[in-house]
């Protein structure tokens, strides 16, 4: 099979700015042409936009905005895990052999309309996702006998993460006592446990073994691929305090690449709230369950920051649409050793973990030099 | 029978495959193991809870259903605790959202 390559990225700030999609779209693509040596308009084979907004037709309003007729264009949408389900359909172009360029392009608003799954009915009137989150949390505490404050963990050291990220959303520090003193929005979530919803967009470019060279001498290799949909209805998940979409997704990414968890040195988790980080953690076997919160701890008190080190999507902020790119962004950059005060030193193996709806859904990849 | 009408006058009904004759969850026409045709039945109403969490002075819970399908309510009466038997004494649609009040059973 061909090897994929990311040649290059391109980023705007997450922030709550009111942007037009496409002009978010747009910003985020001249980014990566202005950082991508020897890229062409024509050198694009295919623009896949990846989105939960409304406005229709973006990727070909993309495309004729910055002077692209591509091949193939269209729009990917999966909720909070679009990103990936985008690379993941452009890897699958490029290794087909249908393009041998891809731009993908992510983007959302703070006020999108994916935040919400109106369909899942089976949440009655909890539809909004922190109670999916409390839930989850309630759960996954009272069966490894973890308190609010093990969790108010995850925030703290995301937090801390993100100010060395100049894209966050956040650029400030709290402490256990900010979380636990923050609103309570129920009895087992605070306002600080929880990612943003905010404005922004993240480009990447994907690119066959054959071309890569092109653009880059240091291309980062797409080896590992896992994705698994359960459901789509929370209350489907068979447990709430572990993930059966990331435990399949990541074995199946790890299988691919002939990786295993002690061979990762930088992972992006998707940790749209606290508990979210452990329980993932513990799925794709990085700690036996349950102890997730435990390598939380070990990295925090080591100022490791192989997990999330751009802050997370507590941290940086969650623009649906471009959260997954920026996370493979992220990894690209741990690996070209490119992460300035965020660097993990000597990375080689990198992870992605993205996902939708409580966990409904799962994308895992795997990312190496 | 249309669900949501029914549910509409709190009615909580089931869709069970003919064939299979497995309650299919979220409603629907169809089977989603042999996708052959379901039939609607009334739901006991009767369940047990899953987790259970407050918001403000509102305790919500998922709560199983029939030992099958799970749902996520308000409990109206009652101080909840894990696999707790309780019953869905009010159900409906209101802004397009469903509802289920539960009651905790002793």
């Amino acid at each position: 099979m061909p090897k994929v390559a990311i040649v290059g990225h391109g980023q705007t700030k997450f922030s709550k700015e009111d942007l037009k999609i496409e002009s978010i779209l747009l910003h985020a693509t001249k980014n990566l042409f202005d950082s991508t040596s020897n890229l062409s308009q024509k050198d694009i084979d295919a623009v896949l936009v990846s989105t939960n907004n409304n406005s229709k037709y973006l990727s070909a309003v993309l495309s004729e905005m910055a002077g692209i007729q591509p091949k193939i264009s269209h729009s990917i949408e999966s909720l909070c895990n679009s990103g990936t389900n985008a690379i993941v359909a452009a890897y699958s172009y490029i290794v087909s052999g249908l393009a041998e360029v891809v731009l993908i392009s992510g983007a959302e608003r703070y006020d999108s309309p994916g935040q919400i799954l109106e369909w899942d009915n089976l949440r009655g009137e909890f539809k909004h996702p922190i109670f999916w989150a409390s839930i989850f949390s309630k759960s996954y505490k009272r069966k490894y006998s973890l308190s609010d404050e093990d969790l108010a963990l995850v925030s703290v050291k995301n937090h801390k993460q993100s100010i060395h990220n100049p894209n966050a959303i956040s650029q400030k520090a709290v402490s256990i006592k900010d979380v636990l003193n923050s609103k309570k929005l129920t009895d087992d979530l605070r306002l600080l446990d929880c990612s943003r919803p905010c404005t922004g967009g993240s480009s990447i470019l994907l690119a066959s073994e054959n071309i890569c060279s092109t653009f880059t001498d240091t291309p980062i290799w797409i080896t590992g691929i896992g994705q698994k949909t359960t459901s789509a209805s929370f209350t489907k998940n068979p447990s709430f305090d572990n993930m059966e979409s990331t435990i399949q997704a990541a074995k199946s990414a790890f299988q691919m690449s002939k990786q295993k968890p002690s061979n990762v040195d930088v992972m992006e988790i998707h940790d749209a709230f606290s508990v979210c980080e452990p329980m993932a953690l513990d799925s794709m076997g990085f700690s036996k369950q349950g102890g997730g919160i435990e390598l939380v701890k070990e990295v925090y008190l080591t100022e490791n920051s192989k997990i999330n080190p751009r802050g997370g999507l507590i941290g940086s902020g969650h623009p649906l649409g471009a959260t997954g790119i920026a996370q493979t962004i992220e990894i690209t950059q741990q690996l070209h050793s490119q992460a300035g005060k965020r660097q993990v030193d000597h990375a080689k193996v990198g992870l992605v973990h993205n996902m939708s709806a409580a966990a409904t859904s799962s994308t895992v990849l795997v990312l190496e030099k | 029978m249309n669900f949501e009408l029914e549910l509409k006058r709190g009615n909580f009904l089931l869709s069970e495959c003919n064939h299979c004759k497995k309650i299919v969850w979220p409603p629907s026409e169809f089977c989603n193991q042999c996708l052959g045709k379901n039939s609607w039945r009334k739901c006991s109403n009767m369940g047990k809870i899953l987790e259970f969490s407050k918001k403000e002075n509102i305790y919500f819970c998922v709560a199983e259903i029939e030992n099958s399908i799970k749902i996520i309510g308000e409990i109206v009466s009652g101080i909840p605790k894990i696999d707790q038997p309780i019953k869905i004494i009010d159900c409906g649609i209101v802004d397009n959202n469903y509802f289920f009040k539960i009651r905790v059973l002793d």
